[in-house]
């Protein structure tokens, strides 16, 4: 069938909603296709790519030299000492703003560069749009800081050594913690990664309420219990495999289950996608207001 | 002949505000296939008007369709659209192929389908040489023309041009108005806006001109011409004996004025009935064995009714 003609007049109810999912996936496909293409040029990237490859590089540079610190050899240290580099560090700063950049550009970048209406005169569902630019930027996240966490954890054990290597990470609970940490960056790049498509939506300056979104996750320890849980940091610590002290002023919760965590954050996502899509249903272009 | 709702594009009393700003008021208008030009100074409504035509506005009130689908259906809709925009910007770092290649896979087409349509786009603007580079890299003319292969490649039924012959060289410009009136020829509905008014004359079948927000007169523009009863039509003759076609003339109590022209070679001649005056004009290059070399209209085209409904104060 060519996209010419819209559906042949003889197809039934069940091959046309055949045909459209897969009209809908490939279109989700080349939306995905032109937005990396996109970025991958686009200058607005290179501060995402900064922040993630950052730490690989610095740890990159300490695992090339001798390490002397018995404490750095023992690897339940070093286990404690990623778990505060990834949840002081990874999670609250480079995830966290690389999403800002890679998310809220999505839809308010286009605007910016006056180029949102080339999608728009497309036969594309509105819904099917945000869908295949979310997906694209989930990636490209993915791979950025999902492969960051993963380079960073083997480069934190490098030099500790062949054979703690051998012992702690591959034999050891470290591979299961490596996992644990990939799948939270993995997590943490679906929640955030929803939150500001949806900001990049409904604000012209999505730097505000992503300060305010920050400000909230980081003040989160000292809140109430049930504020706490009204935050994706607190699921995405709850899921991590090594606790970091929480300091003196901190309010104590209950790490909550992975069997609600998980679930809670696509509930999240979903439910902030599905208001992304119910915005963009009633969004116009103009530019010169924007 | 009679359109039927499925070929027409319709505006039925359609209104659109920028919050307290008037972009187009109570807009009624059914669009036959053909080239319709939107004519009217800066700030008439005309890209509001095209951006409703196109689903990129929804409009205050009031409905649009386009060959009967209505605009909140973008999925069946844009089937039909393509849309040329004022808008001189591209998406970063593609070439003038990926720029249409890309978008058409975005609209569904298989690979093979996008590549054969994307070269029979460029092939159609001239710009296969040109499309290996990058669209940042392109002169004015050049990112114009792309953009309008880029409108042309789905091969809509409906084709919206705004100011499309911007920054065009004149040869250019020749070949872009050729394939406007092949495509117009061919049934698609081609509207056109356009401030570049002797051209929009040359290739309108019809034109729809906008002030302030509101419709002002619309259709063939010769029957509007022929409807502005306040303004009589002026029509040149250029004959060997103009004066004894003015002696004649002045009998007539329609020809409002008479002015010689400086060469002594011809006149114009103000009437508010042409037909009586085509008629006795008849009767004195018969009677009196007057040598005609030219009898033209000399207001009944777009600048003219622009100038008379407008004004120069819209220009």
């Amino acid at each position: 069938m060519s996209v010419l003609e819209k559906y042949p007049e003889s197809a039934d109810e069940e091959s046309m909603t055949n045909l459209e999912w897969n009209l809908w996936l490939r279109q989700i496909v080349a939306i995905g296709r032109l937005e990396i293409r996109k970025a991958l040029r686009g200058r607005r990237m290179i501060g995402v790519y900064f922040l993630a490859l950052a730490p690989v590089f610095l740890l990159s540079v300490r695992a090339m030299r001798p390490l002397h610190s018995s404490e750095l050899n023992n690897p339940g240290m070093v286990s404690i000492i990623y778990a505060g580099l990834f949840q002081l560090f990874m999670l609250r700063f480079a995830i966290f703003f690389g999403c800002v950049g890679i998310f809220s550009n999505l839809f308010r970048g286009e605007v910016l560069e006056k180029t949102l209406h080339y999608y728009l005169l497309t036969p594309v569902r509105r819904e099917v749009l945000v869908v295949g630019k979310y997906l694209s930027g989930l990636a490209a996240a993915i791979l950025l800081f999902g492969g960051s966490t993963l380079a960073t954890f083997i480069l934190l054990y490098l030099p500790s050594g062949s054979q703690v290597f051998q012992d702690y990470v591959v034999r050891g609970p470290g591979l299961r913690q490596m996992g644990a940490y990939v799948g939270v960056s993995v997590l943490a790049c679906i929640g955030y990664g929803a939150v500001f498509l949806l900001i990049g939506l409904f604000f012209r300056n999505p730097m505000v309420p992503a300060a305010i979104v920050l400000g909230w996750e980081s003040i989160n320890f000292l809140l109430p219990p049930l504020l706490q849980k009204i935050s994706v940091i607190h699921y995405l610590q709850s899921l991590c495999p090594v606790a970091i002290p929480a300091g003196p002023f901190a309010v104590l919760v209950e790490p909550t289950s992975a069997w609600i965590s998980v679930p809670g954050v696509l509930l999240m996502t979903t439910a902030v996608l599905f208001l992304a899509t119910i915005k963009i249903q009633r969004l116009e272009i103009t530019y010169s207001t924007d | 002949m009679s359109n039927t709702h499925q070929e027409l594009i319709t505006f039925d009393n359609v209104s659109k505000f920028y919050g307290e700003v008037l972009g187009v008021n109570r807009v009624s208008l059914s669009i036959t296939p053909g080239i319709t030009s939107l004519v009217g100074p800066n700030g008439a409504g005309k890209t509001t008007l095209m951006n409703l035509m196109t689903g990129l506005l929804k409009p205050t009130q009031g409905t649009i369709t386009v060959l009967g689908v209505p605009a909140e259906r973008p999925e069946d809709f844009c089937r039909n659209v393509g849309y040329c925009s004022q808008f001189d910007s591209f998406p970063k770092g593609l070439t003038g192929y990926d720029f249409i290649y890309f978008y058409l896979r975005v609209r569904g087409c298989l690979d093979g389908e996008a590549r054969q349509l994307t070269l029979k786009a460029l092939e159609g603007v001239n710009m296969m040489d040109a499309a290996s580079r990058r669209v940042a890299g392109y002169s004015k003319g050049m990112r114009q023309r792309i953009k309008l292969a880029q409108a042309l490649s789905h091969q809509p039924s409906v084709l919206v041009l705004d100011e499309p012959l911007n920054g065009l060289d004149p040869m250019a410009r020749a070949e872009v108005i050729d394939l406007f009136q092949k495509l117009g020829r061919q049934g698609l509905h081609v509207i056109i806006s356009s401030h570049i008014l002797h051209e929009v004359d040359r290739i309108s079948d019809r034109v729809v001109l906008l002030s302030n927000g509101y419709v002002v007169a619309e259709g063939d523009i010769h029957d509007v011409r022929g409807e502005m009863e306040e303004h009589p039509l002026q029509i040149l003759v250029r004959c060997d004996r103009p004066s004894q076609v003015a002696s004649r003339v002045f009998q007539l109590d329609h020809v409002v004025e008479v002015k010689l022209q400086a060469d002594g070679r011809g006149l114009l001649v103000k009437t508010r009935n042409p037909d009586q005056f085509y008629l006795l004009l008849n009767r004195v290059v018969v009677e009196d064995n007057l040598s005609v070399e030219a009898v033209t209209p000399a207001d009944d085209d777009v600048n003219s009714v622009y100038q008379y409904l407008i004004g120069k104060n819209g220009a």
